[in-house]
């Protein structure tokens, strides 16, 4: 494929990534070494690990769906309509990603707390209260993650070459094949992508959930929130056989990702 | 049939044209870049509505927006081939191919055997599982040719089938599609800016520029007498107009011509550059038209020398390169053509 010559080897180049490769790598090292080995099977399968780690999974995966759900019409939106202020929405939406997600929080609980100009009436009406609840894990991590989602759905949208859409048609699909067998296989990779990123924000998500959320142990405690809580309670094995747990699942996804997503 | 009247707009773009072509038939739609080819291929897949005009297909309707019918672009028994081929990256050749056999409802089994029959037909028999971005152009055009063709369309619409293609391919894959085309019994609707490609493949050509026809009929008609610069700096003849008394030709840019055909009122002119002669200094007892001029470009094509001469009017004369030398050509400076009345022909607009 590339048929240009080899590269001539630069030492300074060589240092500097080498030095950048150990940056990431001592970390790793770090929580491996440090782990609690011989007490790991105890902490991990503890009440409060088992709850932490249930909660997070639930959160996290619904959030993702709920990304899917209502992000994917807003990134075809985005991609495909033709509408006024459609600069000022995708701004809009994508303000989270750059947001700190504690502000994101304070901004949730503006919008969906009980006293919030969503939640009151809300509550009022229906007796809902989103802040302290599950459900209120679930609002702050799609918050945060369902941007990552959007964005790349979008660009997948936007980079897909829409003649073969017409050259369906033509060929007598009507819409919902073209979608279901062009559009939908040709964005894929981008879904699978968005997918991934989702969830791994909204599994890390820290600032807007206890914010917005709360720790409660066992209802809105989430992974990283009982691994700073330990860590801030000097329990310092607790925190690092957590983390490891996330660091785990994290590098699964990365290498079901590699294997699915294969030659590209 | 294809019996279509295509009028629309879009943005300062205006198209109108009206045309037909018969089951089995194969006309080729030549214009520039932005002519309005392509539109009407986009109109006729009613992939762009129609603003007024009505597009009729054996007999059946497909687009009359003053009855406010419009058929969908699925439900149209229509196949198109594009520029450049528009594979779906992610299925296999056969599963291309049966594509609009399994969209139109035919169960899998029956279109992945007619799939591999067509794609025997323009022989890719073996080759079904690969694909598309595995292949060269050549055959990826081939795999769309079956891809269209096995819908048995009654309209066939090719959009510069062959200009992504290299020579070489270019002329294994015409010669395929003359032959196919030549066993449709759709109507089909060529469009290229290719004289080559309109001339090899047309029974009857159209001239499209500026969202209109400007000429219509058989290759060897419009190429002979053509009525656009367009088609005449395609084939690369002199095409003056003018006003002709008898013989007596009054160009509309000034100077006059004889030409051996007596016509009279408003005419097109069309001289063959190998018809013009060149000299240096004035020739003596040249009998016809002889005038003055000054070398303004010399330009080599294949083995001749095209000489442009700037005077009243302006030509191209062909010369062999070993005039180039005699007569000093790339000097540029003065010159005299000549061009015999019989090697003018003239007719009307």
């Amino acid at each position: 494929m590339d048929d240009r010559p080899r590269q001539p080897f630069n030492p300074l180049l060589a240092c500097l990534a080498a030095l950048a490769a150990l940056f990431f790598f001592f970390p790793l090292l770090g929580l491996v070494t440090g782990a609690p080995w011989g007490r790991m099977v105890s902490v991990i399968t503890s009440k409060s690990s088992l709850d932490a780690l249930q909660i997070s999974l639930i959160a996290s995966l619904s959030s993702t769906a709920l990304a899917l759900l209502f992000g994917f019409p807003l990134a075809w939106m985005l991609a495909r309509g033709q509408f006024r202020g459609k600069g000022l929405l995708r701004g809009l939406t994508t303000l989270p990603m750059v947001l700190p997600p504690v502000v994101g929080g304070i901004a949730l609980l503006l919008a969906y707390g009980r006293r919030g100009i969503v939640g009151e009436p809300l509550h009022k009406a229906t007796g809902l209260s989103l802040p302290f609840t599950l459900a209120g894990v679930i609002v702050a991590e799609s918050f945060v993650a369902m941007p990552f989602f959007v964005i790349t759905a979008e660009s997948g949208l936007r980079s897909m070459n829409r003649r073969l859409e017409d050259a369906a048609r033509s060929l007598g699909a009507s819409r919902w094949t073209v979608f279901r067998r062009v559009t939908l296989p040709l964005i894929w990779p981008a879904l699978v992508a968005g997918i991934v990123l989702t969830w791994a924000r909204a599994l890390g998500e820290f600032g807007a959930t206890i914010t917005f959320a709360g720790n409660l142990p066992g209802v809105t405690q989430t992974m990283p929130l009982a691994i700073y809580i330990s860590q801030s309670s000097n329990k310092m094995d607790e925190a690092i056989a957590l983390s490891l747990i996330l660091v785990l699942v994290s590098l699964v996804v990365m290498i079901f990702r590699r294997e699915r997503s294969g030659s590209d | 049939m294809l019996e279509a009247d295509i009028q629309l707009r879009l943005g300062k773009f205006s198209l109108d044209a009206a045309f037909s072509a018969a089951s089995g038939e194969v006309v080729a739609l030549l214009g520039p870049n932005g002519s309005g080819k392509s539109t009407i291929l986009r109109a006729l897949t009613g992939l762009l509505p129609l603003a007024g005009g009505r597009v009729v297909l054996d007999g059946t309707v497909l687009d009359d927006p003053a009855q406010r019918t419009r058929v969908a672009p699925e439900k149209r028994p229509i196949a198109l081939m594009f520029q450049d081929y528009l594979l779906f990256p992610h299925l296999s050749v056969l599963e291309n191919v049966a594509f609009g056999l399994r969209a139109r409802g035919t169960d899998k089994k029956a279109a992945r055997q007619k799939a591999a029959e067509a794609l025997a037909q323009v022989g890719l028999e073996d080759q079904g599982a690969k694909k598309p971005g595995s292949m060269s152009g050549g055959q990826q055009q081939r795999v769309a040719m079956a891809r269209a063709l096995v819908t048995d369309p009654r309209l066939l619409l090719l959009d510069e089938p062959l200009a992504a293609l290299d020579v070489s391919t270019k002329t294994d894959v015409r010669r395929l599609l003359r032959a196919t085309l030549r066993q449709s019994h759709a109507a089909n609707i060529l469009v290229t800016h290719d004289l080559l490609d309109a001339v090899a493949l047309g029974d009857r050509m159209i001239v499209i520029e500026n969202g209109g026809i400007v000429q219509t009929g058989t290759p060897a008609e419009v190429t002979a007498r053509p009525r656009s610069r367009y088609v005449a700096d395609l084939t690369g003849v002199n095409l003056l107009r003018g006003t002709a008394r008898g013989t007596a030709v009054d160009l509309d840019g000034g100077g006059q011509l004889t030409s051996a055909d007596p016509v009279t009122g408003p005419v097109f002119a069309v001289i063959a550059p190998a018809e013009v002669a060149v000299h240096r200094q004035r020739p003596d007892g040249t009998a016809g038209n002889l005038w003055r001029g000054t070398v303004s470009e010399v330009d080599l094509m294949g083995d001749r020398v095209r000489v442009r001469v700037d005077g009243t009017p302006t030509i191209t004369a062909e010369v062999p390169p070993s005039a180039v030398d005699d007569l000093k050509l790339d000097d540029g400076g003065e010159l005299w053509a000549s061009v015999s009345p019989a090697a003018i022909t003239v007719y009307p607009p």
